[in-house]
């Protein structure tokens, strides 16, 4: 049998990978791809959570059907705006885009 | 967990027969390249332009289309094992869910998304 | 004493952690997205292993068949950067690495010290049915009905808005 740290430690590597490649890549795409990761490790301990402490309630497995939801919406909107920031300034280098910076 | 054991030998086996098929042409086909088999596949078309140039932004907005019949689906199915316990409620909160979501169908539909000139 | 779903659980988070570094620290941008989703389908093995197919499967619709895939369609929308010269990692990502490990070396630390850590899954009760409960669970107005609705709005709100920035005017 497999314990429950087995797959937090797992989950906080998958995190922290994705943390990783949000704080230091340049290109916006593939920051976008870092949070997708960083979701992806927080629905495995949601589940996990829910199949070793408490398999009768349902809030775990409710929360990571949410997370789903808001996973899907936040790609459809960080996309967009990658794609329109694109088409303004021939560029997707996060570093570039620092019109309001200054 | 023994329920997933068709699923392993359906991936076992689906490499298998991709990794062999792949393995005998390269194996057994003869190789006389000239300039035109050396071309990117265009179905059949001479291709023209940089195979790296933009796709135009309509794709973008099927694609976001596509996600959002994708997560209706995805919650549809768990109110759909239980569709008869939970009667007429669960019927009309399902109708709910769906018609909200609709709203963002029949939006990018009246503003021409869907219309491919 | 080790048990096959060890050895299975070993091997899949070994492959997905290594494809969520490729992720990372690929340079070319088309590459990335299919590293993604290599670590987003071992994610779904892990998700079987858990317990829970209806997550495995509805991990491949949406992550793999909808996320993966616009990702991929973002990319090709912003072409120049798949060949984009110089480095993809900016000027401070000496730091990020130290602020990541330190993120995952508290995570551990915090693992280490709780007494639950190590506890075994216990035994699903007789008849329980996850799916089932999970499908009563989103639709009981006095459960998880209101966020299961305001998901929803929430997905009208980020389709409409994605829709709006992207459009192009002629």
């Amino acid at each position: 049998m497999i314990p429950l740290s087995w797959y937090l430690i797992f989950a906080a590597a998958l995190f922290s990978i994705g943390l990783f490649g949000v704080l230091s890549r340049k290109n916006a795409v593939a920051i976008l791809m870092g949070v997708e990761l960083m979701l992806n490790a927080v629905n495995v301990n949601l589940l996990a959570f829910w199949r070793y402490l408490a398999p009768e309630n349902m809030a775990g497995q409710v929360f990571a059907v949410i997370v789903f939801a808001v996973a899907a919406s936040e790609v459809a909107v960080g996309l967009a705006l990658v794609i329109s920031v694109y088409r303004r300034r021939q560029s997707v280098q996060a570093d570039e885009i620092n019109l309001l910076k200054y | 967990m023994s329920e997933y054991l068709p699923l392993v030998v359906l991936f076992i086996l689906s490499t298998l027969v991709a990794a062999i098929a792949v393995a005998l042409g390269h194996l057994f086909g003869p190789r006389r390249p000239t300039e035109r088999k050396l071309q990117p596949y265009e179905s059949g078309m001479t291709p023209f332009g940089p195979g790296t140039r933009r796709m135009p932004v309509r794709f973008y907005l099927v694609a976001v289309l596509f996600i959002l019949f994708d997560i209706e689906v995805v919650f549809f199915i768990p109110w759909a094992v239980v569709y008869r316990k939970l009667g007429l409620f669960g019927f009309v909160e399902m109708l709910l869910f769906a018609g909200i979501l609709e709203i963002a169908f029949v939006y990018a539909w009246k503003k021409g998304a869907l219309e491919w000139e | 004493m080790i048990y096959p779903l060890q050895v299975v659980f070993i091997l899949v988070s070994a492959v997905t952690l290594g494809a969520a570094l490729m992720v990372v620290t690929t340079r070319n941008m088309v590459r990335a997205a299919l590293w993604l989703v290599l670590a987003l389908f071992g994610v779904a093995i892990l998700f079987v292993l858990l317990e829970a197919g209806f997550f495995a499967v509805a991990q491949v619709i949406i992550y793999i068949g909808a996320i993966a895939i616009l990702m991929i369609f973002a990319v090709m929308l912003t072409r120049r950067i798949a060949q984009d010269p110089g480095p993809q990692l900016n000027s401070t990502w000496p730091i990020a690495a130290v602020i990541a490990l330190l993120v995952f070396g508290l995570i551990v630390f915090l693992v280490q010290v709780w007494d639950r850590a190590a506890s075994l899954p216990p035994p699903l009760p007789q008849g329980f049915a996850p799916l089932q409960e999970l499908g009563v669970a989103l639709v009981s107005a006095d459960r998880y009905l209101i966020p299961f609705e305001i998901a929803s709005v929430l997905l009208l709100a980020a389709l409409i808005g994605a829709i709006v920035v992207a459009w192009e005017r002629k």
